[in-house]
């Protein structure tokens, strides 16, 4: 009985391993900011050198945090729906430019809309290591209370946004006046 | 046919002497700084620096998920070498260090996991399994040793 009971278990128990295992996306690292207050930060702005953005900017509100640079293909792909997202007035875009040339940058900004409040324009993206960035497009959920409720890693669309972000963000805003619902 | 022979082999000590010779002059060129990856000089205390490239040696780049950031190229890899050089230099410590990456990018940006119960069975696996197979050996070789000698031979 035992003779093969126990290579029958050793291999039931190494399956379900391998199944949990290699249904995993291994580029997928998720961040210990989750739940814990948004990072400092005070960077120049991408428009407007002279001024600064900053966490005091962004609190008080639901607000974006998206991570994109010129170098970054999947930004391109995701400008257009943060574009739409910026024009419905959802929640306040910011952006956080990493390691991007500032020129090619407000280019890409005139030439395909320009869906932030403000850019923060990190040159050495040392901002970015303080949130824990490794991979643009990244786009952080930043609460009232200035906790990170959600980060996604690659391009934002329709459908992660309605299943990810919306209901967060609902969750947040309560019976409380919602700029979400003022969008809509 | 002697010719074709000939011509291949004077081909082949040629081609192997100009390997040798790129071989030792790219040795002999290329000085010891020549390795280092950044621009930066390293740092003028051995100690020190021996032990920022053994910790940068056990940081995982997280864009090339295989690699220490010692060994790639992604810019950020670099701006992490940066930021880890900088707090080096400002007298921090390893576990500083770790601790610092840890609280951004989690335990696994650190190629060795920290012992925590949701590693117990990582770093104890291992030393389980080689017990285990040795109780089963022990007992396979006791009970075959039980057995009478002539039962086997008969």
């Amino acid at each position: 009985m035992w003779r093969y009971l126990v290579p029958v278990s050793i291999f039931a128990v190494l399956a379900a391993f391998f199944y949990r295992g290699l249904s995993l996306n291994p580029g997928y690292v998720p961040s210990p900011l989750l739940g814990k207050p948004a990072p400092e930060f005070e960077l120049p702005r991408l428009k407007d050198a002279g001024a600064t953005l900053g966490n005091r900017d962004i609190e008080g509100q639901v607000a974006l945090l998206n991570v994109w640079a010129t170098w970054c293909v999947g930004c391109r792909q995701e400008h257009g729906f943060l574009v739409d997202l910026a024009e419905s007035g959802a929640v306040p875009i910011y952006g956080l430019n990493w390691k991007d040339d500032r020129r090619t940058a407000l280019n890409w900004l005139t030439d395909l809309g320009d869906p932030y409040v403000a850019s923060a324009f990190d040159e050495l993206g040392e901002v970015a290591i303080d949130w824990g960035v490794y991979g643009a497009p990244e786009t952080f959920l930043v609460g009232r209370d200035g906790t990170v409720l959600h980060k996604h890693i690659a391009p934002l669309d329709e459908e992660i946004w309605a299943r990810d972000f919306l209901p967060k963000i609902a969750e947040q805003c309560g019976s409380l006046p919602c700029p979400l619902e003022a969008g809509e | 046919m002697i010719r074709a022979t000939a011509f291949a082999s004077a081909w082949a000590v040629l081609l192997g002497s100009a390997w040798a010779l790129l071989l030792t002059s790219a040795s002999v060129l290329m000085p010891a700084s020549a390795w280092a990856i950044d621009p930066e000089p390293p740092f003028e205390d051995p100690q020190l620096e021996a032990e920022y490239q053994a910790l940068i040696e056990e940081v995982r780049c997280l864009v090339c998920q295989n690699q220490t950031i010692a060994d790639s190229n992604a810019p950020l890899a670099a701006d992490l070498r940066r930021e880890i050089r900088e707090m080096m230099g400002e007298g921090a410590t390893r576990g500083e260090v770790n601790e610092f990456l840890v609280a951004r990018y989690g335990d696994f940006v650190l190629y060795r996991p920290p012992f925590q119960p949701s590693t117990w069975a990582l770093w104890i696996g291992p030393a389980f399994f080689v017990i285990l197979g040795m109780v089963v050996f022990a007992r396979i070789l006791h009970s075959r040793m039980a057995q009478p000698l002539d039962k086997e031979s008969s």
